[in-house]
């Protein structure tokens, strides 16, 4: 066997690497820190596998048209950061509504507003729940380390795939940034997933077809001639003004993520049987919580840690689990308090939040300390 | 353009069967009665006959509007998008499927206002595809506000009082920033328009067709046309002249009107190919 491929490479050409390996063949962006670089690899790496870059002239036109190059037919992906990511809600929307499988990353920055470029930041958490419009599905993956970075953009590009629906992979400055050792999977090493093509002659085809659960996608040019728009529509993909479609329409697309939890979501635990204080952390700040609970451990602390891969939809479950026989669980957030809420609507212990909003990631020592008052 | 070799040359029986090309359970249509966008999509129908273009290679993509509600209606592969964003999405089918036809149906206000941005982008590019921007001076959909198109001095239910704002000239917009085949049609002059726009169609590189059409319901009501019919006449007594004309015709005929036929067409690397060039350039490496 041919040794691996072992390169020292930052979180964000990790990421490049890892759609190219999933099979992205079309990325659109616009430059904007600390999400750069994944533009710039890709716009030398895509070309050399017969795929396409576009340098688009704002974030809308970005999501806008990898959404149509995902109808006719290739995996796509865009990237950004806070500002670019607001631009991006509406064709967010758009691509959940016409169930266009497709990729956003957004490295996460300090703001609101342009805020803090080159500082850390998972103040766009909730943006990615609820940042566009009306009621829609959300996947968002969530790694914390280099070589996870390239293996959570294979899955969030199975995930678009599988269940026809944006995904968003967000990470943050100190990740995209860092650099660590990365092996380079081999062919064949993950699994790539394709989407469902229709079988049926083109006259039969429903693009919105309620009979599956995921909806086979045609692409463009292919002799299927269907129709695809944001307003709410029918199974054949035209507009509908029926009260009961409408709502039929939108459940569905909410119905394909939720009935499909178990599939979707990915967690890391750490010491977490019987533990008696539960950190729950995700992305960068879950490196410093894995750390505090090494050390607490050591000093015979019952602390556990909860990581989130996929923050969206919510692990209810494990976080459930995770704090059966806790006092308190701490959530650490470089946000002034998001994540937390949705912890405190599952858990009956006390709930403590550690954040941080000065561009600076938050140390091993706070989360000690706050986790050792409850111990 | 591999499409254009491939243009034959067939009779087109009248009176015209437009039925091939629509989507016949998705009709009636929304538009009122006497709105322009009918009109203008019997001339572009007649110009995708004569195209020869087959139905699978069309990819028709529009925005939010009146006008942008074309694609629901005839039978090619369609994409309804976003109120400004349709280049956007043009561009990326284009890009993954540079063999098909893209057309691109737009309103003034979506190509010109909420869309002037993607719009200059993508006339510089120069990619190929074909934009038909349906110029009717208002924005219909949302009840008849101005748009960047509405006559300085006109009415509308956001310029009560006449509209104090200049207008673009989308013609002069698009050559300026690069497209590479610019005409000006109407929709009261429909055999001119079908000829337009197939010439539009033949050409490689980004084409942008300004159709001056006509909103009777909001435009025409809110300055005082009597009638859809009386609009129309205005478009042909007092709106425009041919360029071929032009020349011909003394200095007061010609002022103050718009010019109508092929305003500009030159030949200038395509993106989709460029890009091909490219990676033929640097693949395997
Ligand atoms: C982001 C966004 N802003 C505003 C609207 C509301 N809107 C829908 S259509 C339209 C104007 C359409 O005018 P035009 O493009 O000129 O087309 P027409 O209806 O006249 O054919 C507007 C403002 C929208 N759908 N989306
Ligand atoms: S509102 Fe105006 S543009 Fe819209 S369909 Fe009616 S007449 Fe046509």
């Amino acid at each position: 066997m041919a040794e691996k491929k072992k390169l020292f490479m930052q979180g964000n050409e990790a990421c490049a690497e890892g759609a190219l390996y999933a099979g992205c063949r079309f990325y659109a962006g616009y430059p904007i820190t600390p999400s750069t670089e994944i533009a710039e690899y890709l716009s030398r790496t895509l070309p050399r596998v017969g795929g396409k870059f576009i340098q688009m002239e704002d974030e809308i036109a970005s999501i806008s048209a990898i959404a149509g190059a995902s109808l006719a037919g290739l995996k796509s992906m865009t990237a950004t950061s806070g500002p670019g990511f607001s631009l991006k809600q509406e064709g967010l929307g758009y691509a959940c509504m016409a169930e266009i499988p497709c990729v956003i990353v957004d490295v996460m920055r300090g703001g609101p507003s342009t805020g803090y470029p080159t500082g850390p930041s998972q103040s766009d958490v909730m943006q990615a729940k609820w940042g566009t419009h009306g009621d829609h599905p959300v996947i968002a993956v969530t790694p914390a380390y280099v070589q996870e970075i390239l293996h959570e953009t294979v899955r969030a590009f199975n995930l678009s795939e599988k269940y026809r629906t944006p995904v968003l992979i967000l990470f943050d400055e100190i990740v995209g940034h860092m650099r660590e050792p990365v092996m380079l999977p081999e062919e064949g090493e993950l699994e790539v997933i394709d989407r469902e093509k229709p079988t049926c002659p083109p006259e039969e085809y429903l693009p919105y077809d309620a009979g599956y659960e995921i909806p086979p996608l045609a692409a463009f040019g292919e002799g299927y001639r269907f129709h695809v728009t944001g307003l709410n529509h029918k199974d054949d993909g035209f507009p509908t003004n029926d009260p009961e479609m409408i709502q039929e329409g939108i459940k569905r697309i909410i119905r394909k993520i939720d009935n499909n939890k178990e599939d979707i979501w990915k967690n890391e635990e750490h010491y977490i049987d019987g533990a008696e204080v539960v950190v729950f952390a995700y992305g960068s700040t879950a490196r410093s919580a894995k750390y505090a609970v090494r050390e607490l451990r050591k000093k015979g602390v019952k602390a556990g840690l909860l990581r989130a891969l996929t923050l969206w939809p919510f692990p209810d479950e494990a976080l459930k689990d995770a704090c059966q026989k806790a006092r308190a669980v701490v959530v650490p957030e470089l946000n002034l308090g998001q994540i937390v809420y949705e912890v405190e609507r599952l858990v009956d212990c006390h709930v403590e939040g550690i954040y941080r909003v000065d561009g600076e990631p938050i140390n091993p020592m706070q989360i000690m300390e706050a986790m050792e008052k409850y111990s | 353009m591999s499409t254009a070799a491939a243009v034959k040359k067939p009779k087109i029986s009248v009176p015209f069967d437009y039925s091939k090309y629509l989507r016949k359970g998705k009709l009636p249509h929304i538009w009122c009665p006497g709105c322009g966008h009918g009109i203008v999509l019997k001339s572009l129908l007649r110009a995708i006959e004569k195209s020869g273009l087959s139905k699978d290679d069309i990819c028709m993509v529009s925005g939010i509007g009146c006008s942008s509600r074309t694609p629901g209606y005839v039978d090619f592969n369609t994409l309804h998008t976003l109120h400004g964003r349709a280049l956007s999405y043009a561009t990326g089918v284009k890009l993954a499927k540079p063999e098909m036809k893209v057309i691109v149906v737009t309103g003034d206000g979506d190509a010109l206002a909420i869309g002037g941005n993607h719009f200059i982008h993508t006339c510089r590019r120069n990619i190929d595809m074909t934009i038909l921007v349906y110029s009717n001076a208002i924005y219909g959909m949302t009840g008849g506000q101005f748009s960047p198109t509405t006559p300085s001095g006109s009415y509308s239910t956001t310029s009560r009082y006449g509209n104090i704002e200049p207008v673009f000239d989308c013609c002069e917009l698009a050559k300026a920033s690069g497209a590479t085949f610019v005409a000006r049609g109407t929709a009261y002059h429909v055999q001119e328009l079908e000829r337009i726009i197939l010439e539009s169609l033949k050409h490689k590189g980004t084409s942008v067709v300004e159709i001056l059409d006509s909103c009777p319901v909001y435009y025409g009501r809110l300055n005082k046309m009597k009638s859809a019919s009386q609009m129309m006449e205005l478009i042909e007594k007092n709106g425009t002249v041919s360029v071929k004309q032009v020349d011909k015709l003394p200095p007061e005929k010609v002022q103050g009107k718009l010019l109508r036929g092929i305003l500009h067409k030159e030949d200038r690397p395509e993106y989709c190919e460029e890009y091909q060039k490219l990676i033929d350039r640097v693949s395997g490496k």
